[in-house]
């Protein structure tokens, strides 16, 4: 795997095959009171950059309310963000007209949650499949029902079976790779993925994920991949950013996120997942307290209130992303988990 | 109201009236006596529903056992039956469901009971706890009220009294600032404290049996965390029994002492949590802890999959209901039906070819562990 040429996504442009950069993007939304007064003003995404090279797969991994959902329509425009750019394939989409979007959205795609809120249930799994093509006007309609039907074989659904059905026909696994065949119909070059897999059970999901897989190596496609849950997104992905509240705490490269996370936040996270393996509980207490409210974030380190590790430098500045340990890792902590300025507290301070 | 003669459930004779009135005005008994009878004794139950005029055989003769105190798992996918079983403990099933079998609780029969004596078991002998906080709280009342609700419900408690009742059970389930969150409204909370408000309802009567249907399916990871360390501290010191329904055999083997695995309406396997995940014996279970992610796996490790969809519940034919799927299939799991037999002290499974006990065994978790 090649490092990624912008690790930290900020100021690293022409780093070869960079597809997707995000430079501090900020994405608001403004709250109205009873009668439309303004109510106070929610910053969903603040200050967010990272790069995504041609080929890689960076998985997004936080908490209900962290902004990842935000942060992947930020990048499809759907609405645009209010300030930063996102840079794909050279070309900085924010401000764009709708009208010269088009020819980008062909090449970033995206796949839901609910696969049956994100399909037409009045529509034939083949109408559905077909429908990019022919906004595109791509091909005749005999080329778009041979593509269609290559499309639904290729994600494991045989089209002379499943094409007239429609999605309440279908299992919720079957209805995803329809989602998945539409999403690939125009031969993106990114899929956003939010949280696909996520309503699924689990033998279905992990069908999908080898689907996601083979696509990948297939296909050469790149992926930011979307999920709450560390274990799942640590088997699709090459690099992992770790959100919360709307700001990113962590980035690096699989391996070594999930081998010396350096975030408190990240160790929470991964100290939360049940295992399977016999006699393994779960760290009691991880984190305790809960999400603080978007409208008013802690001043400084958003995670402080949260922290067991936090100090009164925590309080008064907000730590900014920095390169810490091994190459391309970086953590927006003070006292990162390892090396740098660590405090004396133990390891293991992430505990009650 | 139509009922099919010799399909409606078994009725019990009105002696056991009596019972029930009893059993109101004794506290819940408080620990578990060596020797007693088992807190809930589900045997043979089948559940059917009519659809699209098909029988939907929803549970296929289930039986199972919770001890007081105890932490019982039942786990299966969707439409596997667990859900159903657990709305039949606590007597929700709607009129259309035809039930079979016996389920008794502290030695008295559910099944045939009427709606009203129903009501009087829901509540103080078992309370739910369900998937999704938002839709069980009602969003027009204040917490503290639909606390009060459920208080004054089932105990003899005037209003006032039963208000101190409620924001003691909110500060039981941790919600910090009991007394203000008491007029609060659900909106106000995040999914984790709207899931402790449901607890504090659901224990609202010291329940001899809690049955969290998913509870925490629809939260954050570290939400869950949090929430199950929760359910396990109340069980703790209330004494209660936890019927935990739920998809995620990781969550299962974390949290449970004994754990069923259904698959198809059926019991597939069933053991002490520390035996079933160290000597994995059906296939089906096997499936399922391997194609759960780990984080002990590499990146982009395909995860071993079993292909097909579960059986329609509504045209079941002999042989084992999991053989179709089955990487280890032969020709006799398709003509009879394996049945659940105690094959080893504690551990029951139903298969004509169980795998070797080793633990996932052909998975790389099973591998690694193996390998130690």
């Amino acid at each position: 795997m090649t490092p990624p040429a912008a690790a930290n996504g900020a100021s690293r442009p022409g780093g070869g095959d960079v597809l997707l950069e995000v430079r501090h993007l900020v994405q608001e939304f403004v709250l109205r009171d009873y009668g439309g007064a303004k109510g106070g003003v929610l910053q969903a995404v603040s200050d967010v950059s990272f790069g995504l090279c041609a080929g890689e797969t960076l998985g997004i991994v936080g908490e209900t309310g962290s902004g990842k959902s935000t942060l992947a329509r930020s990048v499809i425009q759907a609405p645009p963000p209010k300030a930063g750019a996102v840079i794909f394939e050279g070309k900085d989409l924010v401000g764009l007209s709708s009208r010269a979007m088009k020819p980008v959205r062909r090449h970033l795609q995206i796949v839901f949650q609910d696969p049956f809120t994100s399909l037409d249930p009045k529509w034939a799994v083949s109408r559905i499949v077909a429908e990019p093509l022919v906004a595109y006007a791509i091909g005749s309609r005999r080329e778009r029902r041979d593509r269609v039907n290559a499309l639904l074989d290729l994600v494991g659904l045989d089209p002379a079976r499943y094409g007239r059905r429609h999605p309440r026909e279908l299992s919720g696994g079957q209805a995803q790779r329809v989602a998945i065949a539409r999403a690939l119909v125009l031969e993106p070059k990114l899929i956003l993925c939010d949280e696909p897999v996520s309503s699924l059970d689990v033998l279905v999901q992990a069908q999908v994920l080898n689907l996601f897989e083979k696509l990948r190596s297939d296909l050469k496609l790149s992926y930011l991949f979307i999920a709450h849950d560390l274990a799942l997104v640590k088997q699709v992905s090459d690099r992992v950013a770790v959100m919360y509240l709307g700001k990113l705490c962590e980035i690096g490269p699989v391996r070594d996120i999930y081998r010396q996370p350096l975030h408190p936040y990240t160790l929470a996270l991964l100290a939360s997942i049940p295992s399977p393996t016999p006699g393994k509980r779960v760290t009691r207490g991880v984190i305790s307290g809960e999400l603080p409210s978007p409208l008013n974030p802690p001043s400084g380190c958003r995670f402080r209130t949260r922290c067991p590790r936090a100090q009164d430098r925590c309080a008064a500045e907000a730590p900014e992303l920095r390169a810490v340990g091994g190459q391309g890792h970086l953590v927006a902590c003070h006292f990162p988990l390892t090396g740098g300025s660590s405090t004396p507290a133990e390891s293991t301070a992430v505990r009650r | 109201m139509t009922r099919p003669l010799g399909q409606r459930v078994r009725r019990v004779a009105a002696t056991t009236a009596g019972a029930w009135s009893a059993a109101r005005d004794e506290p819940a008994p408080s620990g578990p006596e060596p020797g007693a009878a088992p807190l809930l004794d589900v045997a043979g139950l089948r559940v059917r529903f009519r659809s699209h005029g098909r029988a939907v055989h929803a549970v296929q003769g289930i039986s199972f056992t919770v001890e007081p105190g105890q932490t019982v798992a039942i786990i299966g996918e969707s439409g596997s039956g667990k859900t159903v079983s657990a709305y039949a403990v606590m007597g929700l099933l709607p009129r259309t469901a035809h039930v079979f079998g016996s389920i008794r609780f502290k030695g008295v029969e559910l099944v045939g009971r009427s709606e009203r004596d129903l009501q009087q078991h829901r509540g103080r002998n078992a309370a739910m706890v369900f998937q999704d906080p938002e839709r069980s709280l009602n969003p027009t009342m204040r917490i503290g009220s639909q606390i009060t609700e459920a208080v004054r419900r089932h105990l003899p408690l005037d209003r006032k009294e039963a208000q101190e009742r409620a924001v003691e059970l909110l500060g039981m389930v941790r919600i910090p600032t009991p007394e203000r969150r008491f007029y609060e409204y659900p909106h106000q909370l995040s999914g984790g404290m709207r899931q402790r408000v449901v607890i504090a309802i659901a224990l609202a009567c010291k329940p001899a049996l809690l049955i969290a249907d998913e509870a925490t399916t629809a939260l954050d990871v570290t939400t869950q965390a949090q929430i199950m360390d929760l359910l396990l501290d109340l069980q703790q010191e209330l004494g209660t029994a936890l019927l935990m329904i739920s998809h995620d055999l990781a969550l299962a083997a974390s949290y449970a002492e004994e754990v069923i695995v259904m698959y198809a309406g059926r019991v597939v396997e069933r053991a002490a949590a520390r035996d079933l995940f160290g000597s994995v014996r059906m296939p089906y279970t096997r499936a399922l802890l391997n194609a759960i992610p780990r984080t002990e796996l590499e990146p982009h490790v395909l995860l071993p999959v079993v292909g097909g969809l579960p059986p329609d519940l509504s045209a079941v034919g002999p042989g084992c209901p999991f053989a179709p799927r089955c990487p280890d299939a032969q020709q006799d799991c398709q003509r009879l039906t394996p049945p659940l037999e105690e094959h080893e002290i504690g551990h029951w499974w139903a298969c004509w070819h169980p795998c070797e006990g080793g633990p996932g065994e052909g998975g790389p978790g099973g591998a690694k562990e193996a390998a130690q």
